[in-house]
């Protein structure tokens, strides 16, 4: 199963190595791992997205509970939430494939942000199948480069992870 | 007054409550040591390498429950106490280590003996430090004292560039610290102690297995309190040895690959099982499919992350082994449902036949020495009350299994990193903490050589530990295990040049012995636990065929055990109780 464990730490040099030290030392996955200073710069927030069955990912929990920086976590996919994905592709636009690239991130309500006579660079957001789907889509016209965050998640309601 | 980054790492320790470090000086670390040079308070111990000095702080750790301290150098001097401080992490030992490091401004630029002392020790410590700001220090070094002896403890490092020992601020040492990141659980669920209580209660075939974390959180006097008012069987681990008398008649002995038969037969026959901080190591279980298969299990352990990562838990009590036994004998005594007698008189019966299987007794002999043996006659000799300490290997196995402990914080030894030359080192750290008490260093030819330059500390500070060398010229253990599963195909166990070990000890300033007939045993230990201010290397020249025995072999269940030629055989597919 796909786990976003959503992670409060000390915004402290050496802290993100501690976190991916664990998961190289234990054998766990990581699928992809965001890491950011919050409204609160000393902590900062991480997400990280892992796969596993259910007691690995207890372990993982327990284990990232036990790292003295970490102050909170939360596993996002055991309530609602919502997850979101920012990526930024760079695509060929030459001819036809100008307005139907054009067209695709209509469809997709993405951005155009750059333009050249023969390129595009659009910005979409979603979640990870939404930009898995328009990588498909994208194909066709020729794809020049890929950056995508990794995902973001934040729980739904009034409830937040803070301290 | 201002003073120096020095001064403050010294005057911490002081405040902190430390009378003894272990250390070796070098460029990085010559400010701390010149501090230490100007006052008195704090006594400094020079081993022969880092690794020692760690052993050390780990040994008298373990002896005392105080945290145990190492200072080094920078570079060689870090990655020399690695050993060492994984050690003491996977025996949850509080220590903390002091590391020089280069001067800030040379960090990353690759300068002499630089290493990056956080990244390299980061999988192995309960939590690292490096001290950038001189006005940081006293309250890191504060918070390293309290993450090492709180919570599971465990080693933490603290590693301080050299210009942050020179720059000067006031010194005051915190009186408290609170980490928002940090504050471990140590009271245990109500409702879990008491649904775990009435499972005990319920229990026809119940069986205590305690561990390391009574010993760590000084619960022995409750264990036993707590075991006695049940009337239940109680069997220990490698670690947990000493944290319930071995000589009283409800403990079955040391559990797991090479614990008796008594005790693995009850693990594998038990209805209930109570864990009392202890981990479910693989030495310990066996092939976890084959493990308790009856039971259920209740664990109690401080360490949230342990519960169910081994083997999956019915009743999950995170807290402390001392305030959780406390919650559960004041339930027990208060409660209507007493233990079914009739059924624990039955399961005893059962327990009893088990032992009377005798499953340690070995073949003796008037030529050879067994190891087992001269253990026995340590033992005996000592009043059961010297403190052991212990390599790895086969001595190890044939200490834990024949010096009974009564008390806690007896038996010293590396379990769950299983760190050959841990034994003398420790031992000096133990002797160092208890002067007058007898420090016994069981160990073999194989282990003593990794650490034996220690022997040049022992002379500087006239530690009189008895050294117990089982010398069988093999890698006993390695030899065991080629025999058993490599056709005796003894691939570079054994050791063809050895030293003259009485002539090592006398070329290190001690008494040295060999022993090699069965009959100069008794006579030879009498001898050296009469010379009270020496060190008495003794080298028992033992039997080169000595098997360990019981042995779960890797893979097997509790109730697959090989026992020794001399045990009694028993059906296999005989009923349950």
């Amino acid at each position: 199963m796909r786990h976003i464990i959503s992670i409060l730490i000390e915004n402290e040099a050496g802290a993100l190595s501690r976190v991916a030290g664990l998961f190289s030392a234990r054998g766990y996955n990581i699928e992809s791992l965001t890491v950011a200073p919050t409204d609160d710069p000393t902590l900062s927030r991480m997400t990280l997205v892992t796969r596993g069955s259910e007691a690995i990912i207890e372990q993982i929990t327990k284990q990232l509970n036990k790292l003295v920086d970490v102050v909170k976590l939360i596993d996002l996919t055991e309530g609602p939430h919502i997850e979101r994905e920012m990526m930024l592709i760079k695509v060929k636009a030459v001819g036809d494939s100008r307005d139907e690239v054009k067209r695709l991130v209509e469809i997709f309500r993405g951005r155009i942000i750059d333009v050249t006579d023969t390129s595009y660079i659009i910005e979409l957001t979603g979640d990870a199948k939404k930009l898995d789907a328009f990588i498909n889509a994208a194909r066709g016209a020729g794809i020049i480069e890929t950056v995508r965050s990794g995902v973001s998640g934040i729980g739904r309601g009034e409830k937040g992870l803070r301290i | 007054m201002e003073t120096t980054g020095a001064d403050i790492v010294i005057r911490s320790l002081h405040d902190e409550g430390v009378e003894h470090i272990f250390g070796y000086p070098g460029g990085a670390a010559l400010h701390i040591y010149d501090a230490l040079y100007a006052q008195e308070d704090v006594k400094h111990v020079l081993v022969r390498h880092e690794q020692g000095a760690v052993h050390a702080a780990d040994g008298y750790a373990r002896s005392t429950g105080k945290t145990g301290v190492a200072l080094v150098t920078s570079g060689p001097g870090v990655t020399n106490t690695i050993t060492g401080i994984a050690t003491a992490y996977m025996d949850s030992i509080p220590m903390v280590i002091i590391s020089g490091q280069v001067t800030s401004n040379l960090i990353g630029d690759d300068a002499f003996q630089e290493v990056d002392a956080v990244g390299i020790s980061r999988p192995c410590v309960k939590h690292n430090f490096l001290v950038k700001d001189v006005k940081d220090l006293a309250m890191t070094i504060k918070k390293a004292f309290y993450i090492a002896s709180t919570g599971r403890p465990g080693p933490v490092l603290v590693d301080i560039p050299k210009d942050v020992t020179a720059h000067r601020t006031e010194y005051t040492y915190p009186k408290t610290v609170s980490m928002r990141s940090y504050n471990p659980v140590v009271k245990g669920h109500s409702g879990q102690i008491k649904k775990a209580v009435e499972l005990l209660l319920s229990a026809k075939r119940p069986m205590i297995y305690a561990g390391g974390g009574v010993i760590i959180d000084n619960a022995s006097e409750l264990l036993t309190a707590f075991v006695r008012l049940l009337g239940y069987p109680c069997t220990n681990t490698l670690m947990g040895l000493g944290g319930y008398p071995a000589t009283d008649p409800l403990n079955v002995g040391m559990l797991g690959m090479h614990g008796t038969y008594e005790a693995n037969m009850g693990m594998h026959d038990c209805d209930v099982l109570l864990s009392v901080g202890a981990r479910f190591d693989d030495r310990v279980t066996g092939d976890v499919n084959k493990f308790c298969p009856h039971a259920k299990i209740i664990h109690i352990d401080i360490d949230p992350a342990q519960i169910s990562k081994n083997i999956p838990c019915d009743v999950p009590i995170v807290g402390s082994v001392s305030t959780v036994l406390t919650e559960m004998i004041e339930l027990i005594k208060a409660s209507k449902t007493k233990p079914d007698k009739g059924a624990i008189k039955q399961w005893w019966d059962q327990i009893d036949e088990w032992r009377s299987l005798n499953c340690l007794k070995y073949e003796t002999d008037d030529k050879l020495i067994k190891p087992q043996y001269v253990v026995e006659k340590l033992y005996e000799l000592t009043g059961g009350d010297a403190f052991v300490t212990s390599d790895v290997g086969q001595h190890q196995m044939f200490a834990a299994q024949f010096y009974k402990f009564d008390q806690p914080r007896r038996w010293i030894n590396s379990g769950g990193l299983g760190t050959m030359g841990f034994g003398l080192p420790a031992a000096m750290g133990v002797q160092l903490a208890h002067p007058d008490a007898t420090v016994a260093c069981v160990t073999g030819e194989g282990s003593i050589q990794m650490c034996i330059q220690e022997l040049s500390t022992c002379k500087q500070y006239d530690l009189p530990i008895k050294i117990v060398n089982l010398n069988n010229r093999y890698l006993g253990m390695v030899r065991q295990w080629q025999e058993f599963f490599y056709e005796s195909r003894y691939s570079h166990s054994y050791m063809d040049a050895l030293p003259d070990f009485m002539k090592l000890a006398e070329a290190y300033g001690h008494v040295g012995m060999r022993i090699e007939k069965p009959g100069d045993v008794e006579g030879a230990i009498k001898e050296a636990l009469k010379l009270k201010d020496r060190l008495v290397f003794m080298d028992f020249i033992t039997d080169q065929n000595a098997n360990v025995y019981p042995m779960i072999a890797a893979g097997k269940g509790h109730n697959e055990m090989e026992l020794g030629p001399c045990a009694a055989v028993v059906d296999p597919d005989r009923e349950l109780a």
